[in-house]
């Protein structure tokens, strides 16, 4: 298949293909996908910003 | 006539590559633009930006080099790149490592590890890790790429190199990550248009995919006697398994990058650059299309130009190029494509060079600017955005000085010697990066066990292994390396009078260096998390958020 005797080699090759196919295919079923988890709140991310100051001053 | 297109269009280049670095600094405006590109950047540009990152002229031109030696069995590598380097890398390190920096306010990859595990040494000691050996791996890419050009352009070499760091110090500096993303995109662009033709034209000169597949499997028979002793079975066959020719090409060419790529701190930290999750994904499809189009071109080219030298030269390629694996693909470029595919072919290796370059220099100043000065010192903690600006913008100035001087003065004062040092850089580097960082990385996104006494042995022990492997163990990297020689008086301490000492079908000496550090690291971060303080609770969930309910 392909003109690749060797099983390793020939599944290198798919796999190649392969894998960028998945890859496409996950983005493009996923394109308009939002994060599933929750995202971190601006006050929470405000709130670590201070604290990380703080550490640093002390 | 030729020399003026090829004059004129690398200006071009230069130019929108110089322009694209002024849009950055435009658009920079405090640290979180300098170090992470606001953190709104289009899927298009990060894919493409961690593409060409990754991808270096090394990987073209030396790892197709290898190809033309190997044969097609590189293409595991790009199995792994494309599947770990993209797949595993965006949907599963992607999501988790943006959000964990958000919780944190991280703006690097040494300060994700180190406010993860509350550990300014984690911080301060990864920055060092990058800033003393990236610098050897920028100089590889740097050196190549400057004598290409000035092979080229037919101008001196020192000019090549003075004018190609200037002007990337220039755009880094300038435009910051923002700068380099940007032109990331063009250059990943430029490749992409390259490799596709390159592919497209060598299977259209061979008769087609299976044609040429079949004339490289019918040269079995031409493979050198050395290289059939070292496990050589053909082109389009694997080394027999164990053989050096096999551990080389597993050990060290597929697993040493295509695992070494998950913990690259010029990588990770694009994740960060996304304003979300469904930008990642997108960046996926066209990630997954790149690498496929970069890697695994260069890799069946690379193994096809035996055919084409064969035919021409009656020699195979590595004979055909007087033993330099590096000539094998441009050789093949000048004699086999039309002119107009030469300029093109230029301006693909010169992207891809000049994108590794800029992200490795970003990252070093980050580091060196960021993470260890300004942090785990502590000098710049009242400075705010600009002050952090500043200090990465002088550690970049100085990651370049200290890569061209490497570069520069290593083949200078050392002649084949220095140049042999420069060239294992990029294995060095990925090496001792996946030993010391992925063990707490992976533990840091994924589980609340690892305490920072373990993160931090983990760091230590990984890093520690993977270099005495190298400086004593790993032939090939201990010979360059000089110091095994100088203190034992042989290469390699796993190489005795009889031969290379083995155990079962492990040849120490052909093992790489991560296949020894990466386990042991993973052993000593679990074993010292389960007998050191937990981190705080609370701190855990500002990580990783709420702990789900017990079932």
């Amino acid at each position: 298949m392909f003109g690749i005797p060797d099983v390793w080699v020939l599944l290198a090759f798919v796999l190649s293909l392969g894998s960028s196919v998945l890859c496409v295919g996950w983005g493009v079923m996923r394109w308009n996908e939002a994060d599933p988890v929750e995202e971190p709140s601006e006050e929470l991310r405000q709130w670590n910003r201070e604290e990380n100051l703080v550490k640093d001053e002390l | 006539m030729f020399s003026i297109w090829l004059t004129l269009a690398v200006v071009v280049y230069l130019l929108a590559v110089g322009y694209l670095g002024y849009c950055g600094y435009r658009q920079t405006a405090g640290a979180t633009d300098f170090l992470l590109a606001g953190r709104r950047t289009h899927p298009y540009v990060m894919a493409m930006s961690y593409g060409a990152t990754f991808i270096s002229t090394s990987a073209i031109v030396g790892f197709g080099g290898a190809a033309g030696v190997f044969g097609m069995g590189l293409l595991w590598l790009t199995v792994l790149n494309i599947f770990c380097g993209i797949f595993l890398a965006f949907v599963f390190f992607g999501g988790r490592t943006r959000r964990m920096g958000l919780r944190l306010d991280a703006h690097t990859f040494p300060e994700l590890l180190g406010r993860r595990f509350q550990s300014r040494f984690i911080q301060g000691g990864a920055a060092v890790l990058i800033f003393v050996f990236m610098p050897l791996y920028a100089s590889a890419v740097l050196i190549g790429a400057a004598k290409y050009l000035s092979q080229q352009l037919h101008i001196p070499y020192e000019a090549a190199l003075f004018i190609f760091s200037a002007l990337i110090t220039l755009y880094v500096v300038m435009g910051g990550l923002k700068g380099v993303m940007y032109s990331d995109a063009l250059q990943g662009t430029i490749m992409l248009v390259g490799m596709t033709v390159l592919i497209v034209l060598t299977y259209w000169h061979l008769g087609g995919v299976s044609e040429a597949h079949a004339k490289l499997t019918a040269m079995a028979d031409m493979v050198p006697a050395k290289l059939q002793q070292g496990g050589h079975r053909g082109w389009t066959a694997m080394p027999a398994f164990g053989s050096p020719l096999w551990w080389t090409l597993v050990s060290t060419i597929v697993m040493g990058v295509g695992i070494g790529v998950l913990a690259q701190p010029q990588l990770a930290v694009r994740y960060m650059t996304v304003k979300g999750q469904r930008e990642l994904n997108r960046a996926v499809a066209v990630g997954g299309v790149f690498i496929l189009m970069m890697t695994g071109v260069a890799f069946v080219v690379g193994a096809l130009t035996n055919v084409y030298f064969q035919e021409t030269t009656g020699k195979i390629a590595i004979a055909a190029a007087g033993g330099d694996v590096e000539a094998i693909i441009p050789m093949y470029v000048k004699g086999r494509m039309p002119e107009w595919f030469s300029v093109l072919f230029m301006l693909t290796l010169l992207s891809a060079a000049m994108s590794t370059i800029s992200s490795q220099i970003h990252a070093m100043g980050t580091s060196a600017g960021r993470d260890f000065y300004e942090q785990a010192l502590g000098h710049g903690a009242k400075k705010g955005g600009r002050g952090g600006a500043m200090a990465s913008r002088v550690g970049v100035v100085v990651g370049v000085l200290v890569s061209v001087y490497l570069g520069y003065y290593l083949e200078k004062t050392m002649g084949k010697a220095g140049v042999e040092i420069v060239a294992r850089g990029t294995s060095i580097f990925f090496g001792l990066c996946a030993c010391a960082f992925l063990p707490m990385y992976v533990g840091g996104l994924w589980t609340r066990g690892i305490t920072k006494a373990a993160a931090i042995a983990g760091m230590l022990s990984g890093a520690l292994a993977s270099f005495l492997w190298m400086l004593l163990i790993h032939e090939t990297t201990a010979k360059a390396l000089l110091f095994c020689k100088a203190v034992f008086g042989r290469t390699s301490l796993a190489v005795g009078d009889s031969g290379p000492m083995s155990f079962g079908p492990f040849v120490w000496a052909y093992v790489d260096p991560l296949i020894i550090g990466l386990p042991l690291a993973i052993v000593v971060t679990i074993v010292v998390s389960l007998f050191t303080k937990k981190l705080d609770e609370g701190h855990l969930e500002l990580c990783l958020g709420v702990r789900p309910p017990r079932s």
